[in-house]
């Protein structure tokens, strides 16, 4: 059965039904408002100047010339930063704009506003900036002993990881080093936004963005402003995937909104996008796998370095991320592995979907099927004999005490038919219509990958989320302060409010600062999160609900399947009905089960739930050309429960198209430091044409304990595992090692 | 300083005066900025993503390359005019019914070029849709809902061709 022939948005809500997006129709008409389309009168446009160099010493700016252009505002630089010139998503070590140092190219050196977008950057190209220019440093590996670049070192985390015996050994043994290229997370909106001043030097952002409290907290130590003068509203978020959870333009505006008392609206453009947030970190990984005759594994040995580039972001928590599932969803009883996020001259690399499994993943599952080949063993079998089950522990010695539906993940991808024999048709083709081959040199590869990612926040962060659910004679309003990106979300609450009070008039409230913080939208954690503080919410109005009637009546009730049903059971009152001519107002802030720090050899239980994912891909090769069409891929997932269907199938399918895309195409070229592709004619996306079909085998529902309605997050496991599954196909295809991803023409058909 | 020209921009069936400071600009900018047009998107002025595609006398092209100079006196239909205010059509209702709409930020555009491929090719094949809306790219989806909900747009359209000759 395909996606296709099963899902349809319907108009009936409640959980576990295809309910429609209430932002789907003005989005289908254009007129959702995006952070892009903000204007404002009197408005000014904002613009930076960056660093064309990986790695210079700032001797003198002088931007006489650009203030004299008629039509600029302002030229800010380093020394017009109010408060701290720090910030940072997990700590403040990066410079709002670059005081005496530049570390990586694409740094931001000035700020112009001005009327026209075209006058501020003329203003831009007007500035002079004399720089000493030093040589960077632009390979991790030595970064770890080189001389620092950054106050910090360039060690921004060191883990070990040491379970059980480390002399232990298997029968056979299986070794490879791995690399993974720097992918983006190029979604399609660009960071903008617009910053608001106000007569009393406050100021309100209106931004795209993934976490407004995490945010607001970075601006406002840069501000030196107190948090109730720096207010943030989200505007319509084209897309996010880890690149928007840092602070990008947010400061910035708000300098110059304040500097020149206007409104300040920014755009980035392609290029500066892709310069002005943080990447996939670039990663180099060893393994070697130790297993016995029957194909268990034994023991698995590991050294992983993340190129974080020249500023920490969340580089601490992608690597605690890779090692921590550094054997994937395995058992084994014992490993040993080594990390480093290391700092470079290199751009800046954080968060991107999938956080870390990524990388890992692509290369434990080349050693599974390497493992496969040595014993002889088919790869889906020897994945079955290894997978994960409930009760097992992960290498950090943490028991899963979850759903772990792997085998059943597993062999229900396994069980799926395969695609038909490839087709006549030029657009089918590697190559397509340019005719580079013909089908008989077309070799057909199937590749099959297993994954694990977990949930939610990690390592003893107090993750929350806060909701208030407002009642008013029947029409219910939601507000937290959850970002949408285009998961979603909105979709979501309008569910869960539907199923607890059985109402259908229901507003979502813009998220802002001015309600607690939601975390971010980020880590497969909002639905589990958010939707569990809107949830509460909605419960905490029930349960006044029937203390109210109780008091009024003298009868208590019992909620029932949203209906109050009286003790003696002879009255029932569905809760919509109840609600009539009634005024509640509930906020709750909703928590996961507390985690903790990982020990000095990375042991303790430092996740909160595990979701896990397979992937089969087809692929047809041109091997004289290495051109490559992926042809279909098929997926089961475990997802705990559908709470709609449709939402599910495209997160599905998109996650998998990124994974696609970094198998094949993706990748930010480095060239000493600077990037070489930055714009969409040579940073390849997958088209239509690039991405196959998507079969969904089968999407286990197994309920997870202490979930809001048993759903695991759902947006991460997809990108994981579909890369190594596809780069395992082509392997089947050609027989090369292709031990890197992106997958190049060249690493086919020069090999 | 800038001036009101003589010229006027046709924008889906509206004349607009515009100022002869607009000519220089590229298209895309002056109808979302100077004529609040915001429908059009922004994702890479350099006419790699479709994400600004409108009809210009009813060829498809990328609004951030052509000069706003240049469509003086054309023909523009941009996402605005696909339906009448507080209605959606047939390929519009389609994206929302087949939940092809995740961000939104692609949609306008891909809707612009599936309808003016439909006008085209009524009944196209799954891989003849994949290759029309290859210009336009998305992030979030994978296509599959977006090729789905041509599908059920070439459908729907035929089948209300059908009636109405039937009808007729």
């Amino acid at each position: 059965m395909t996606a296709t022939e099963t899902y349809k948005v319907g108009a009936r809500s409640g959980v576990g039904v295809s309910s429609q997006r209430p932002d789907a129709v003005p989005k289908a008409t254009g007129e959702f408002s995006f952070s892009s389309d903000l204007s404002s009168h009197n408005m000014l446009w904002g613009k930076t100047l960056r660093s064309p160099h990986p790695s210079a010493r700032i001797r003198n700016i002088d931007y006489s010339e650009a203030l004299a252009i008629s039509g600029v505002h302002a030229i800010l630089t380093a020394s017009d930063v109010p408060g701290k010139n720090l910030f940072g998503l997990e700590h403040p070590d990066q410079p709002v704009l670059a005081d005496d140092i530049v570390r990586y190219a694409g740094e931001p050196i000035a700020l112009v506003a001005a009327e026209h977008p075209e006058i501020a950057a003329d203003a831009i190209s007007r500035i002079h900036v004399d720089f000493e220019v030093l040589n960077p440093l632009v390979d991790a590996e030595s970064a770890v002993t080189a001389d620092p670049i950054h106050p910090e070192g360039n060690v921004i985390r060191h883990l070990v990881i040491d379970y059980g015996d480390p002399t232990s050994s298997g029968d056979v043994t299986v070794e490879g080093t791995y690399e993974v290229g720097m992918q983006d997370q190029a979604f399609m909106g660009t960071e903008s936004g617009m910053a608001v001043p106000s007569p009393d030097g406050s100021v309100d952002l209106y931004i795209s963005t993934q976490w407004l409290h995490s945010d607001q907290n970075q601006i406002i130590e840069a501000l030196n402003l107190p948090e109730d003068m720096v207010r943030l509203t989200l505007a319509g978020v084209g897309g996010a995937f880890g690149g928007r959870e840092d602070v990008s333009m947010h400061v910035h505006l708000c300098m110059l909104a304040l500097h020149t008392g206007r409104p300040v609206k920014m755009i980035y453009d392609r290029n500066e996008s892709f310069l002005g947030h943080v990447h996939r970190h670039p990663a180099k990984i060893w393994y070697r796998h130790h297993a016995n005759k029957d194909g268990l594994l034994v023991k698995v040995e590991g050294k992983i370095i993340l190129d974080g580039g020249a500023y920490a972001s969340t580089t601490s928590a992608v690597l605690a991320n890779a090692c921590c599932f550094s054997t994937g969803p395995y058992k084994v009883d014992n490993a040993q592995i080594e990390g480093w996020g290391v700092r470079t001259n290199n751009p800046p690399c954080g968060a991107m979907r999938g956080f870390g499994n990524v990388q890992t993943c692509f290369a434990i599952e080349a050693q599974m099927d390497k493992i496969a080949s040595a014993l002889d063993i088919d790869p889906v079998e020897l994945r079955l004999k290894n997978a994960l089950e409930p009760g097992d522990q992960i290498i950090t010695g943490q028991k899963i005490t979850g759903a772990a539906p792997v085998k059943e993940v597993i062999s229900s991808l396994a069980d799926h038919p395969m695609p038909e024999p490839a087709i006549n048709d030029l657009l089918a083709r590697p190559g397509g219509t340019g005719r580079t081959t013909d089908q008989k040199h077309v070799k057909r590869g199937v590749g099959f990958a297993v994954s694990i990612k977990n949930l939610m926040f990690a390592e003893g962060f107090d993750d929350s989320s806060e909701a208030l659910c407002e009642v008013n004679d029947g029409s219910v309003a939601i507000h937290t302060a959850c970002v949408e990106v285009g998961q979603g979300f909105v979709t979501l609450v309008h569910q869960i409010a539907e199923e607890v009070l059985g109402v259908s008039d229901i507003t979502v409230i813009p998220a802002d600062t001015s309600i607690g913080s939601a975390g971010s939208t980020s880590a497969s954690r909002q639905t589990w999160m958010s939707g569990g503080a809107v949830l509460k919410a909605c419960e905490a109005v029930v349960v006044n609900l029937i203390e109210q009637i109780a008091e009024e009546e003298g009868v208590k009730y019992e909620n029932l399947d949203g209906a109050l049903v009286s003790e003696d059971g002879t009255k029932t009152i569905p809760i919509a009905e109840a609600l009539r001519g009634r005024s509640f107002q509930e906020k709750v802030v909703h928590r996961h089960a507390p985690t903790f720090p990982l020990d000095e050899k990375g042991q303790g239980n430092a996740h909160v739930s595990f979701a896990f994912a397979a992937h089969r891909a087809v692929v047809d090769v041109d091997q004289e050309l290495g051109l490559v069409r992926v042809v279909e891929i098929a997926t089961s997932q475990d997802v705990g429960r559908i709470l709609n269907p449709i939402q599910a199938v495209g997160q599905i399918e998109g996650g998998i198209t990124q994974g696609l895309g970094l198998a094949v195409l993706e990748e930010l070229v480095m060239k000493n430091g600077v990037i070489q592709n930055a714009n969409f004619t040579d940073y390849l996306l997958p088209t239509a044409l690039d991405t196959p079909p998507i079969e969904i085998a089968s999407l286990i529902e197994e309920p997870e304990p202490g979930a809001p309605f048993g759903a695991k997050g759902i947006g991460e496991p997809p990108t994981i595992s579909s890369t190594p599954a596809v780069v395992a196909a082509i392997r089947d295809a050609t027989g090369l090692d292709l031990r890197r991803v992106p997958v190049r023409p060249e690493d086919i058909a020069l090999e | 300083m800038s001036k009101v020209t003589q010229d006027h921009l046709n924008v889906n069936g509206t004349k607009f005066t515009i100022d002869d400071s607009w000519l220089g600009e590229s298209l895309l900018y002056t109808l979302r900025e100077q004529l609040g047009l915001y429908g059009s998107k922004n994702a890479c002025e350099q006419g790699e993503c479709g994400s600004c595609s409108i009809l210009l006398d009813k060829a498809l092209v990328c609004a951030c390359l052509v000069l706003t100079g240049s469509a003086i006196g054309r023909d523009i239909k941009t996402i605005e005019s696909l339906a009448p205010e507080g209605s959606l059509s047939v390929i519009q209702q389609a994206f929302v019914d087949a939940g092809a709409i995740q961000c939104g930020f692609c949609t306008p555009g891909l809707l612009v070029t599936i309808e003016d491929f439909l006008d085209d090719n009524a009944e196209p094949t799954e891989l003849e849709i994949r290759e029309a809306i290859s210009g336009n790219l998305c992030r979030c989806t994978g296509y599959g809902r977006i090729v789905e909900a041509v599908r059920i747009a070439s459908k729907a359209s035929t089948d209300t061709q059908g009636t109405a000759d039937d009808g007729n």
